[in-house]
């Protein structure tokens, strides 16, 4: 990791039972977590979850109600804003409107008693690629661009920590998508710890080395991207971060290295270490791009399990085709078929099989009562909604 | 209709013509009125006013005026009433500096801070201008007078002397200017400070800036636009008004307007009187053309 700056040695942001609460509502409840230096950090949630909350107690915009913001071993959340080595790209951008891009990006630098800023804020401008935008006043650019300089203005601080507030939430899909991969090469290239929060989980996935999953004041599940995708800790880890099919059943204890799990009247078997709850109600989950159709049920592979269906509906998305299957009992699974030119394409009310391996099966805990989730939790909030 | 105008017919195109050069004429034709009014009421008095600045001195309502072109009339004008120039624009400049403490705090926190008071705290601000701009100069003088309480308590814990006063005093003329003029320097900044956005104030605060330097750097510049109308549009009267000295002082804190006002309607003296107006009329002019250029902000006006 290459180190650039100025600051004390750095240190990893730990974030000790913090607490944050407005009147009776708990935005942030007791979250403890530690992000390395260096890192790509995100804090995924929907709207109203806390994670911008937390980020706010981070940069010092708003007073935790109990709980301490550690850099290396220093506490700072008792610091001033303006005291803090942290630095912030606001969803807004907030870029000063009075002033011309050059004088925005300089800001941090003269606010701290730097007179010589040219050649700094030059090199800045390069790397968000707006050379000879400096003369520009922040209207006079696109929102793309507007970000870009909101990121320069922040990164020429050489904060110890940059946050980042949904910083792409206000650009169009296409732009969004190359921001992120902008993003992450400028993250690899100054080595500065990100903190990104955000309602996108594949913007979480594209660039975060660790994320979080923030569901009413706390973290539900943090770790790898891949991690948390192939094995969620939670019903709803399951369902915000991509789509998964939960079914409804009960476990009564692992025979050897395999848990075996009824659900709607048959048998199903999930290896042990797949599982994170061996006894009680669970949920029997599979992703739906892990579930395999075929036609008739001797075409299922050898160790695969299956339940059979009716087609409901074919949605053809281009890369895949999204089919739902009805079960006998009546619940819709969702199955992604790749349109890679193996086998052809199934109509509505064709009869099927649904097979899965059960390595990509997975147990989750659940509340006695809850029924089948097979529907995907709306993941994409009005953009603009503060969360 | 639109499906109609995208139809070239043969009728269509002479139609056209007059069509356009109608809506070309129109904005002239709404400006008539307005501009009817401003040359009767405002170009044709004001010509008037300056061919009477250059009137015979001599002349009197009874003999008659004799058009001179009596230029001498000016510096004789300046030359009997300056010390009145100078005091009208020492009296508004430190009233304009009284009014700027209080209001510009004022404006800030009703713009800001006030949340659901805002609209309450605005109709305080606005609500003397429904009573008259005399009547509330002589509850000045009332409070301000000789056997009041506020003169009483001053003299009391001794910020006055046995006999000192406040009413009849420069102090109560500027205080006067200050509280008259002060919702004219009030509402735009607080409509230029209403349109701040405190995103912008937390993004200062996240790049170093103490609030301090965060007023500096952020919220002043914006609020300028808003800072340099309030400051004209209570600097500009309150240097031509007349009624504060009239009635909180004496003769001795009289101001431009109070010599002109004696100069038509006691001493009938037409060519001083109207000598006097263009002179205050052009070192305004000279002022706020020097402030702005200063200010630098030529989108204001």
């Amino acid at each position: 990791m290459r180190t650039m700056g100025h600051e004390t040695p750095a240190g990893d942001l730990r974030l000790a039972n913090l607490t944050k609460r407005f009147g009776v509502f708990t935005a942030v409840d007791d979250l403890s977590l530690t992000v390395p230096q260096g890192s790509f950090f995100a804090l995924l949630g929907a709207s109203g979850c806390g994670k911008t909350t937390t980020l706010r107690m981070i940069a010092g915009l708003e007073e935790p109600t109990s709980g301490q913001v550690l850099l290396g071993d220093r506490d700072i959340a008792g610091l001033r804003p303006y005291k803090r080595p942290v630095n912030t790209v606001f969803q807004s951008y907030a870029l000063f409107p009075h002033l011309d891009i050059h004088e925005n990006v300089a800001f941090g630098l003269r606010r701290r008693g730097i007179r010589k800023v040219t050649d700094q804020v030059e090199r800045m401008l390069a790397l968000v690629q707006l050379e000879g935008y400096g003369r520009r006043k922040p209207a006079q650019l696109s929102g793309g661009q507007q970000q870009r300089v909101a990121l320069a203005r922040a990164l020429i601080n050489h904060p110890q920590v940059l946050l980042l507030d949904e910083p792409l939430g206000a650009l169009d899909l296409k732009l969004r998508r190359q921001m992120q991969i902008e993003l992450k090469r400028i993250q690899t290239e100054v080595g500065i710890t990100f903190v990104h929060v955000t309602h996108d989980q594949e913007e979480a996935m594209t660039m975060a080395d660790t994320v979080a999953v923030m569901n009413a004041g706390r973290i539900e599940q943090l770790g790898a991207p891949a991690d948390l995708y192939e094995y969620p800790a939670t019903a709803f880890v399951a369902n915000f971060l991509g789509q998964s099919n939960l079914l409804a059943g009960e476990a009564a204890g692992r025979t050897g290295d395999d848990l075996p799990v009824t659900a709607h009247g048959a048998r199903f078997s999930v290896p042990a270490d797949r599982a994170r709850v061996d006894h009680g109600p669970v949920f029997l989950g599979v992703r739906p791009e892990k579930l395999h159709l075929a036609a008739d049920p001797g075409e299922v592979p050898a160790g695969h399990q299956h339940v059979g269906g009716v087609v409901t509906d074919a949605s053809y998305v281009g890369v895949s085709t999204q089919y739902l299957v009805r079960t006998a009992w009546g619940s819709e699974l969702s199955v992604f078929a790749a349109n890679s030119g193996v086998g052809g394409r199934l109509a509505v009310g064709t009869p099927v099989t649904a097979h899965w391996d059960p390595r990509h099966a997975f147990v989750l805990p659940r509340e006695p009562g809850e029924d089948d989730q097979t529907a995907p939790l709306l993941d994409e909030p009005p953009v603009g909604v503060p969360s | 209709m639109t499906a109609l105008a995208h139809v070239p017919t043969s009728a269509g195109e002479p139609a056209a013509a007059p069509r356009r050069s109608r809506s070309r004429l129109l904005p002239y034709l709404l400006l008539l009125p307005g501009a009817a009014w401003l040359l009767i009421f405002f170009a044709l008095p004001l010509l008037q006013l300056a061919a009477a600045s250059l009137y015979d001195p001599g002349g009197s309502l009874s003999t008659g005026y004799a058009m001179t072109w009596a230029f001498d009339n000016y510096p004789a004008a300046l030359q009997a009433y300056w010390p009145h120039f100078v005091r009208s624009f020492a009296y508004s400049a430190i009233a304009l500096v009284l009014a700027l403490l209080m209001g510009y705090p004022l404006a800030y926190a009703i713009a800001q801070k006030a949340g659901r008071w805002k609209n309450l705290l605005l109709v305080a601000v606005v609500a003397p201008q429904f009573t008259s701009f005399l009547v509330r100069t002589l509850a000045w003088k009332t409070i301000l007078s000789d056997n009041g309480a506020l003169v009483g308590l001053l003299r009391d814990v001794h910020l006055l002397g046995p006999d000192g006063r406040l009413l009849a005093t420069p102090f109560a003329v500027v205080l006067g200017l200050t509280y008259n003029f002060l919702p004219f320097l009030v509402l735009p900044l607080y409509a230029s400070l209403e349109r701040l956005d405190s995103r912008l104030l937390e993004a200062a605060s996240d790049l170093y800036a103490s609030p301090l330097r965060a007023f500096q750097k952020v919220t002043l510049p914006l609020s300028m636009p808003g800072l340099i109308a309030g400051t004209l549009l209570f600097f500009i009267p309150a240097t031509g008004d007349y009624i504060n000295a009239e009635l909180l002082g004496t003769p001795n804190e009289y101001m431009i307007g109070n010599v002109i006002d004696s100069a038509f309607l006691v001493r009938l003296d037409y060519p001083q009187g109207a000598a006097l107006s263009f002179l205050l009329m052009a070192a305004i002019l000279a002022i706020v053309f020097g402030y702005l250029r200063k200010a630098g902000t030529e989108e204001v006006l």
